[in-house]
């Protein structure tokens, strides 16, 4: 296996997003991916520039959900679609740092095309974990949309 | 949910007995069959609500109840204004959702011929929809907090509208309470170009007309009539409500550790209701709320402009304009006194009976109207408040009738292109910016809104109106 995976789970009225990897910070990447994909088409986007993604947590889980929502705080103020991602997690229990980036192009609604508005990353079926058999890790949570 | 744990209080009413922390039973108002089809999780969420410090005779449920975030979507509680708490659970990350309805003197038949295609290609056109739209206002900082103070008010003084729409807004407008300075500055910026705009999901812009009077004497006091043409949009405080959601999950968060809040679910966090960061999150909640009243307001004046583009004598008036995820501090009666509370409703509307002082003078005979959204292909209701709704569940109804099918499911199932052409077989012309979008909102992904809407009307709360049906629907 390379790299991230990023997968969708079903929900009744939203959608689960989950990311996976050989470490934390691909499980992290691969949720971020998953989430994008629910918003926008990301075949063909390019990762042309980059913004800064920062935020702390207490525990790895919120972290999570913190990262997403950064990053739908990020594409809607430079109204971009982002198709690559980056991560870098310090720290420890009661205080973890992310720092990362997001890469990718101005929005343009002639080329890319929208799907979904997700409106927030939430703590329904927030689960961090390493997964037996696999021993990759394994991140989730519910995205409102 | 497995009805046999449930007391039976009447054919529309079950109760969830006290277990465990909680401090008020839950009360679910359904019918035996809808109750039997909601998820157990819905149990479960009635149950932690009802945990909640200060919460006051039940935790509800609405007809139409489903599995939410912290409170269940159709969720309702009432909270004690000095012992209570105010949750972002019970409000969520779409603060304001809401529905506006707005009559117009056009009728059934005026929009046969290419008519009916023309207003839904010019409503298509003027109405900033999907993912990534924006509208035509740009705003700066302090234009933004003129917003989030002014409400609809603000929108109608910039002149998006009439001073007559007001009157038939909730709070005439305009919340009090609300604090920009406790709205972040990231929630600020990114409403910047977004007033004015739709959104996607399950937010819509829908032409319809009163297929069925169903009470004579309430249609003539909302002045409805057979084959008349109403306009119906479904949309909130779009992303500075998100945000203000998100940045006060993480604040309350702290809160209830700081103030030591047993919650059963993260998604519940709170704060008590006198303290700093209840009082915080109370502000920004209702600058949001005005956010939405603003949004919905432009909304309405774009939908005038469209409407006239096609049909120049056509008049366009505010209906109804109601709020779904909200927190508000009204009175109600508790034990015979009259006392202040801080009622949730997520995912529910108000239903307030004849006589309250909230409802437009024109409507206080019969109550306020409480609009039900169904699909793009069934039909919606009108209802009115009842004085029974108002005594047993704080004046509050469902708003809607709630998905049945997941959003991948429906995609699995659904072409967007096939619900497009099956609704235009029925004559329902659909204009979207996403196909995806139409396959994922697909009417048979959703409940039976007549069936819901049936044990709103048996359960007491609220009374039917009008049913309408859909002519054209745009979608984000």
């Amino acid at each position: 296996m390379k790299g991230p995976i990023s997968e969708n789970f079903e929900h009744k009225a939203d959608i689960g997003v989950r990311g996976k990897g050989k470490t934390i910070e691909d499980a992290f990447v691969g949720g971020a991916l998953s989430m994008m994909g629910v918003m926008f088409e990301l075949k063909g986007v390019k990762a042309q520039r980059s913004v800064d993604i920062e935020c702390t947590a207490d525990d790895l889980a919120a972290l999570f959900v913190e990262w997403l929502n950064r990053i739908l705080c990020q594409r809607d103020l430079e109204t971009m679609v982002f198709s690559k991602f980056e991560a870098e997690i310090s720290g420890k229990d009661g205080n973890f740092i992310l720092k990362g980036k997001a890469w990718g192009e101005g929005y343009d609604p002639s080329r890319h095309v929208p799907k979904i508005e997700v409106k927030a990353a939430t703590y329904s079926q927030l689960k961090f974990f390493k997964e037996e058999g696999t021993g990759l890790y394994v991140v989730q949570c519910i995205v409102d949309v | 949910m497995k009805i046999q744990d449930l007391k039976k209080v009447s054919d529309y009413q079950w109760e969830v007995p006290r277990t465990g922390d909680m401090t008020v039973p839950g009360e679910i108002f359904s019918s035996a069959q809808l109750v039997q089809e909601m998820d157990e999780k819905v149990k479960e969420q009635v149950s932690n609500v009802a945990c909640l410090p200060g919460i006051i005779k039940a935790s509800l449920a609405m007809p139409d109840a489903h599995w939410g975030y912290g409170f269940p979507i159709g969720g309702v509680g009432a909270f004690d204004s000095e012992k209570g708490v105010v949750c972002m659970g019970g409000v969520g990350f779409d603060i304001s959702c809401g529905v506006r309805t707005l009559r117009t003197t056009l009728m059934k038949d005026d929009l046969r011929g290419n008519k009916l295609e023309q207003l839904a290609d010019a409503l298509f056109r003027d109405i900033p929809a999907g993912l990534g739209s924006t509208g035509e206002i740009r705003l700066n900082l302090e234009q933004i907090d003129e917003v989030l103070l002014g409400g609809a008010i603000w929108a109608v003084e910039k002149g998006y509208g009439t001073k007559e729409d007001l009157k038939f807004v909730e709070e005439e407008g305009r919340i009090d309470g609300a604090d920009p300075s406790k709205v972040s500055m990231d929630a600020k910026k990114r409403q910047y170009q977004q007033v004015g705009t739709l959104g996607s999901g399950n937010h819509y812009l829908e032409v319809q007309y009163v297929d069925e009077i169903l009470d004579e004497q309430g249609a003539n006091v909302y002045c409805l009539k057979k084959d008349q043409v109403v306009i119906s949009l479904h949309c909130g405080s779009r992303a500075l409500g998100h945000q203000i959601g998100t940045d006060y999950l993480k604040g309350l968060g702290q809160a209830v550790k700081k103030y030591n809040i047993n919650i059963r679910d993260r998604e519940l966090a709170c704060a008590p209701v006198t303290s700093e960061e209840g009082i915080s999150y109370f502000a920004a909640m209702n600058a949001g709320v005005n956010c939405a009243l603003a949004n919905r307001q432009v909304l309405t004046h774009l939908v005038r402009g469209a409407v006239e583009s096609v049909f120049k004598d056509a008049k366009v008036e505010t209906l109804y304009d109601i709020s779904h995820n909200t927190c508000k501090l009204e009175e109600h009666d508790v034990d015979g006194k009259r006392t202040k509370l801080y009622v949730h409703r997520k995912g529910a509307t108000r239903a307030l009976g004849p006589g309250r002082a909230e409802v437009p003078e024109r409507y206080k005979d019969i109550g306020q109207p409480v609009l039900i959204g169904g699909t793009m292909g069934t039909c919606s209701y009108i209802l009115c408040g009842t004085e029974f709704g108002t005594k047993v569940a704080w004046g509050s109804a469902c708003h809607g009738a709630g998905r049945n099918m997941s959003r991948t499911e429906a995609t699995k199932k659904f072409w967007g292109e096939d619900v497009v052409k099956r609704l235009a077989q029925r004559h329902i012309l659909i204009r979207a910016h996403s196909k995806k979008g139409i396959a994922e909102e697909a009417p048979d992904a959703y409940k039976d809104v007549t069936q819901v809407v049936d044990a709103v009307d048996k359960a007491g709360l609220a009374k039917k109106i009008a049913l309408v049906r859909p002519m054209a629907c745009v979608k984000g």
